[in-house]
Parts: C-alpha cells; sequence; structure tokens
C-alpha cells in the first residue's frame, strides 16, 4: 500500500530546512566531515522530495511499491543522514556517533541492507542515475506504480555514465523517472563550466530528449509548480536546479573551499545565529573529538 | 555455447517473471526467441556498458533478476566500477555473462580476449565465478546462479563446444566432476579446457601414464573440498585455464596448498604475462601460451617424473 506524503507548507519546510542546515554544520565540526558546500546547496531539493513527494513509509522501508529516492551525489551523504532521521528512518540520536569507528553514518551512504531508508550506496559519481534508471525500468516488469528520483551534482555530470543513462531513458521513454541536478556552479576544484563544457546544461538534456525545466533549486515554490507541471510527461525528466554551494550560511556561500573545509567552534555558533537557531541548542562545547586516527 | 544460452534464457523467462536479458547490443537475431516470447524481458542497452551494470545492478534491487550480455571485455572490464560499487557491493542478484572468453576470440585480437577476469573478480567480495565446459554445464549453472541470489559472473565460449556430460551430471557450483579417473596425475580443467585435458589424458594413457581429469567449473567459492581431496590423493597436478597464470585458478590451488602445508608437485598452464599481438586461430593462440592437449602431456609427463625422480633419491 502506497503511502502518500502529508504535504507541508512552504514555511514549514523553510523551517525544517534550517534546522536541518544547523544539524549538518554542526555534525561536520563534531565529527570533521567535509563536503558542506555541497550539502547545503542541495538539502532543499531533498527536503522537498522527502516531506512532498515521495510516497514512502519509514515504517516500511522495503515495501516495493514504495517511490525511490537516490542520492547520485553520494558526497552530501550528511544532509540525507539527517533527512532520513527527522523524517523517521531512523532515531536522530543515532547520529551522535557519526563518524565515530565502527558507524555506519560517514562520508557517503552505506547500502540499502545496512541502513533503512538508503537506496543506493553511491559516492563514486555517475552511478546513481543509472541505478536508478534500472529502478524505474523495472517497475514495468514488476507492474508496480512507483516512482524514481535521483538528485545529481553539476560536477558529476562529467562522467560519461550520466549520459549514457540519459541516452537509454530517453529511447526506452522513462516517464516515471526525475532526476534534479544541483546546479551550484562548482565542483571540487573550480567553476563547473569551466572544468568541462557543461553550459548550456538544459539545452545538453533538452537535446538528449528529456522534459527539461529551470528553477531556483531553493525555492520551494519553484520546485513544487515544476514537479507538478510535469508531472504526466510521458518523457524522463530533468530539473536543472539553480543552486548556491554553502546556501545558508553567508561566509559559505559561493565559496568552494567549503567543500573540503570543516568548520570550527565559532564558525559553527555564527551559522546557528545566522539559521535561527536558539542558543541553547548549538551544544557544541565538550563534545568536539578527533575524527581520524 | 551461445546458442545454449539464448534458449536457456528464454526457457528461463518463460518459467520466471523476474528474469529479464540485457544485451550490449549484441547478438543479432539470437535472442528472437526470447524477444517474440516476452518482449518486456529483453532490453538492448546500446554500446554503453557502464549505464547497462547499472541499471541491471537497480533492477535487482527492485527484485528481479537480469543477466547482462555482452563480449567479455565489455562485460568485465570496461565496467569494472559498476560491477564493483553497484552489483558486489550492493549484493544485486545480477549474473554477468561474457561470451567469446578467454582465447575464443582469439582472431580478433587483445581488445577480445579475456585472460584476466578471474583474477579481477576473485578479488571483489561477494561475487561467485563460473565457467562452464559445454552446452549443458551452462544451462546448468545458469539454473543454479538463478535459483540463488548472489551476484554471478559467468565467461562462456562461442559456437561448437562438444557436450561432454549430461545437464544432470553438472556438479553443484563450488564442485568438481571427475570425468576420467587415473592413479599417476590428475588433471584440473577449468572451464573450456576441458576437451584438451581429455584428449591429454588419452595421450598420456599410451605412454603409460593414468590421468585423472577433474572437470572445474566454479572458480570461487573456492573449490576448497576439492582441493582437498585431489591432494590427498595425487602427488601430481597439473591445472589449465584459457587465463593468465596470474591471479588464476591455479594460483588459488597453490594458495589452498600453501595454507594446508602441503608440499606437492603443480604446474599450473595458462597464459603468460604478455598481450598477444598476433591474430590467429584459438587452437594457434591455445600452441602459443602451452596450453594444449600437447602441452598439457607434457607438463603431465614433466610432474609424473620429477615425482618418480624425488622417490628414487
Amino acid at each position: 500500500m502506497r503511502i502518500a506524503p502529508t504535504p507541508q507548507t512552504f514555511s514549514q519546510l523553510e523551517a525544517l530546512a534550517r534546522q536541518l542546515r544547523f544539524r549538518v554544520v554542526r555534525t561536520s565540526h563534531l565529527s570533521g566531515t567535509p563536503h558542506l558546500g555541497s550539502c547545503l546547496s542541495c538539502l532543499d531539493l531533498l527536503v522537498y522530495f522527502y516531506w512532498n513527494v515521495l510516497y514512502i513509509d519509514p515504517g516500511a522501508p522495503a515495501a516495493p511499491d514504495r517511490d525511490r529516492f537516490v542520492l547520485s551525489k553520494g558526497h552530501a551523504a550528511p544532509a540525507l543522514f539527517q533527512v532520513l532521521a527527522e523524517r523517521g528512518f531512523y532515531p536522530i540520536k543515532n547520529l551522535d556517533h557519526y563518524g565515530e569507528n565502527g558507524s555506519l553514518f560517514g562520508e557517503h551512504p552505506p547500502t540499502p541492507s545496512h541502513l533503512a531508508g538508503i537506496e543506493a550506496a553511491t559516492g563514486s559519481l555517475g552511478h546513481g542515475l543509472p541505478m536508478g534508471l534500472g529502478m524505474a525500468l523495472a517497475s514495468r516488469v514488476k507492474e508496480l506504480p512507483y516512482r524514481v528520483y535521483v538528485v545529481l551534482s553539476d560536477g558529476e555530470c562529467n562522467e560519461g555514465s550520466v549520459w549514457e543513462a540519459a541516452l537509454l531513458a530517453a529511447a526506452q521513454k522513462v516517464n516515471n523517472l526525475t532526476i534534479a541536478i544541483d546546479y551550484n556552479k562548482w565542483q571540487a576544484t573550480g567553476r563547473s563550466d569551466e572544468v568541462l563544457g557543461l553550459a548550456p546544461l538544459a539545452d545538453k538534456w533538452r537535446a538528449f530528449g528529456w522534459c527539461v525545466s529551470e528553477v531556483n533549486g531553493h525555492s520551494f515554490d519553484e520546485i513544487n509548480r515544476t514537479i507538478h507541471a510535469n508531472e504526466s510527461d510521458p518523457r524522463p525528466k530533468a530539473i536543472i536546479a539553480h543552486t548556491i554551494k554553502g546556501r545558508g550560511v553567508s561566509f559559505m556561500e559561493d565559496d568552494n573551499n567549503w567543500h573540503y573545509r570543516i568548520p570550527n567552534d565559532e564558525e559553527v555558533y555564527r551559522a546557528a545565529m545566522e539559521l535561527g537557531i536558539a542558543e541553547d541548542d548549538v551544544n557544541i562545547k565538550g563534545h568536539k573529538r578527533a575524527s581520524h586516527d | 555455447m551461445r546458442n545454449a544460452f539464448a534458449d536457456e534464457v528464454t526457457q528461463l523467462a518463460a518459467a520466471d517473471q523476474r528474469v529479464i536479458l540485457l544485451s550490449g547490443d549484441i547478438g543479432n537475431r539470437l535472442f528472437d526467441k526470447l524477444r517474440a516470447q516476452s518482449p518486456d524481458r529483453f532490453l538492448n542497452c546500446g554500446v554503453a556498458e557502464a549505464n547497462m551494470m547499472g541499471v541491471a545492478a537497480g533492477m535487482g534491487l527492485c527484485g528481479l533478476r537480469p543477466i547482462v550480455y555482452t563480449i567479455t571485455p565489455f562485460t568485465t572490464t570496461r565496467c569494472l566500477e559498476q560491477i564493483r560499487v553497484d552489483v558486489a557491493y550492493h549484493e544485486s542478484p545480477v549474473t554477468i555473462v561474457g561470451t567469446g572468453s578467454g582465447l575464443s576470440y582469439a582472431s580478433l585480437g587483445p581488445t577480445h580476449h579475456s585472460l584476466e577476469d578471474f583474477a579481477i573478480f576473485r578479488a571483489i567480495p561477494n561475487i561467485q565465478i563460473l565457467a562452464p565446459w559445454d552446452a549443458p554445464s551452462l544451462r546448468s549453472l545458469l539454473r543454479q546462479a538463478l535459483a540463488g541470489s548472489r551476484p554471478t559472473y559467468m565467461r562462456i565460449g562461442k559456437k561448437g563446444e562438444k557436450s561432454l556430460v549430461s545437464i544432470e551430471q553438472v556438479p553443484g557450483i563450488g564442485h568438481g566432476l571427475t570425468v576420467r579417473q587415473g592413479k599417476d596425475v590428475c588433471i584440473v580443467a577449468v572451464g573450456t579446457m576441458a576437451a584438451e585435458a581429455l584428449e591429454a589424458a588419452d595421450q598420456l594413457t599410451i605412454q603409460g601414464i593414468e590421468a585423472e581429469v577433474v572437470l572445474v567449473h566454479t572458480v570461487k567459492p573456492v573449490p576448497e573440498a576439492l582441493f582437498a581431496d585431489i591432494s590427498a590423493r595425487f602427488d601430481s597436478i597439473v591445472t589449465v585455464e584459457e587465463h593468465a597464470r596470474i591471479g588464476g585458478f591455479g594460483e588459488s590451488l597453490l594458495s589452498f596448498l600453501a595454507r594446508q602445508g602441503v608440499a606437492k608437485r603443480v604446474k599450473v598452464l595458462g597464459t603468460g604475462d604478455e598481450f598477444l599481438t598476433v591474430v590467429g586461430s584459438q587452437t594457434y593462440s591455445r600452441r602459443y601460451f602451452g596450453l594444449d592437449a600437447d602441452s598439457l602431456v607434457q607438463a603431465a609427463e614433466n610432474v609424473c617424473t620429477s615425482v618418480d625422480a624425488r622417490r628414487k633419491c
């Protein structure tokens, strides 16, 4: 039995996103986990999908007819781990041991058989879309009504396998597959339009036969409108989500140093204040520990 | 083997709604029956193997039993990371089939040879490695692989391999089959080397050497019970595989013997540490690498002679 989402208002989603942003920043500080910029740029997409789109039941994470969400940019797992906990797949307190030796919570997602809610153990770029496409194609054979959503990074579109999947999805007219590209214009070492010739990104996906829309990836209203406008389009769907790396924390925004940098105590505190977190909830003193042996 | 593969997949797809064949744009007309019978269970993924393997893994995670099929280098090394991560790490029940393996496509050059696949997959967790020797063993192994849920790699030959046993005689995954008994030397033949081994055994009889011939279709899980049995009964052992000596089946026997602390006279026949840069038939290429029946005879004689010599000391 498919469980429909209970849509949240945009202001509820915004409050939730602020809270989750803070937890991601705090966890990065406590555990030494990098890729903050990448996490913060796709967090609004994750929040929107998990609260307002996906037919999922945290109580039945392996239900055959559930919607599938694949975070193809696996290095944003710190954001996904917070989202899954808040959505009820496991207790939030499980994240207290983030990054400790023996923990499941680190830089990339483990496999679905190791952690409820995860659909694919991504981390090597260019894997999530082909796997998501396979999931979408399987629904035809299984005659199940689920949909598949995949979030990719713009840097990830360097990988040839992304475009191989784009070709097959178009040829097979896979209508239950939607991707969102977190187009924050940065990859690890430079501007994504300069490292490889990514632009014009939307035109590329159009040329590959996809139903393409461009949105502000931090506007729940715009994401919501494009999802509903294209729902019945028979083609695979690509949402080019224009985003800001490090979104939500002023001194991280569009600064690629935060691809790897870990915030210190003071920076966590400043981020908390910007995100409207109560001072008592910042709670970082005495928790810091070395993340690596 | 190729035709038997197409026929067996068609039968399996008829019996099991989870079976779906993914092809990398090869097998022109080979799968016409399957396509007519189960059009939703044949997917030509084009010349895009990395994506094909990821798609198969995703399907496996959603309850299907995908079989991925193309020429061996393209279904192995071309998309190795997808196999390692998407299939093996996720334990997705995908059966990867490489056709024209070993030196089957000798005349096509090293781009189409597969002499490293055992070595590579032996090092990857969760994946079993199978190498049938004829059409009946291929059919049996395919059924066994699909009856289980482990990620599987199966390398098959091409066309016209002589059937050596009936399908009922094919042992289970992880076991070997003694097709000829002997007392002087044991020849362990992997996959399509079976026919060469049997021919060598005939020749050895003429020279007064009684060779036992054991056919092996499982490289991993390592057939340790078989190794224990052979090493308990023979001082002289020859292994032969259409694969590099480095990292191959023969090495797994040597490793087993070393761990057991057992000293045996073993000759491992396989291809050398080189690309075969000239064209030639499979027969020519096997002879080049010393994998033909004559080379097996020589190897068997050598290990027997050295044992005899040692005993005289």
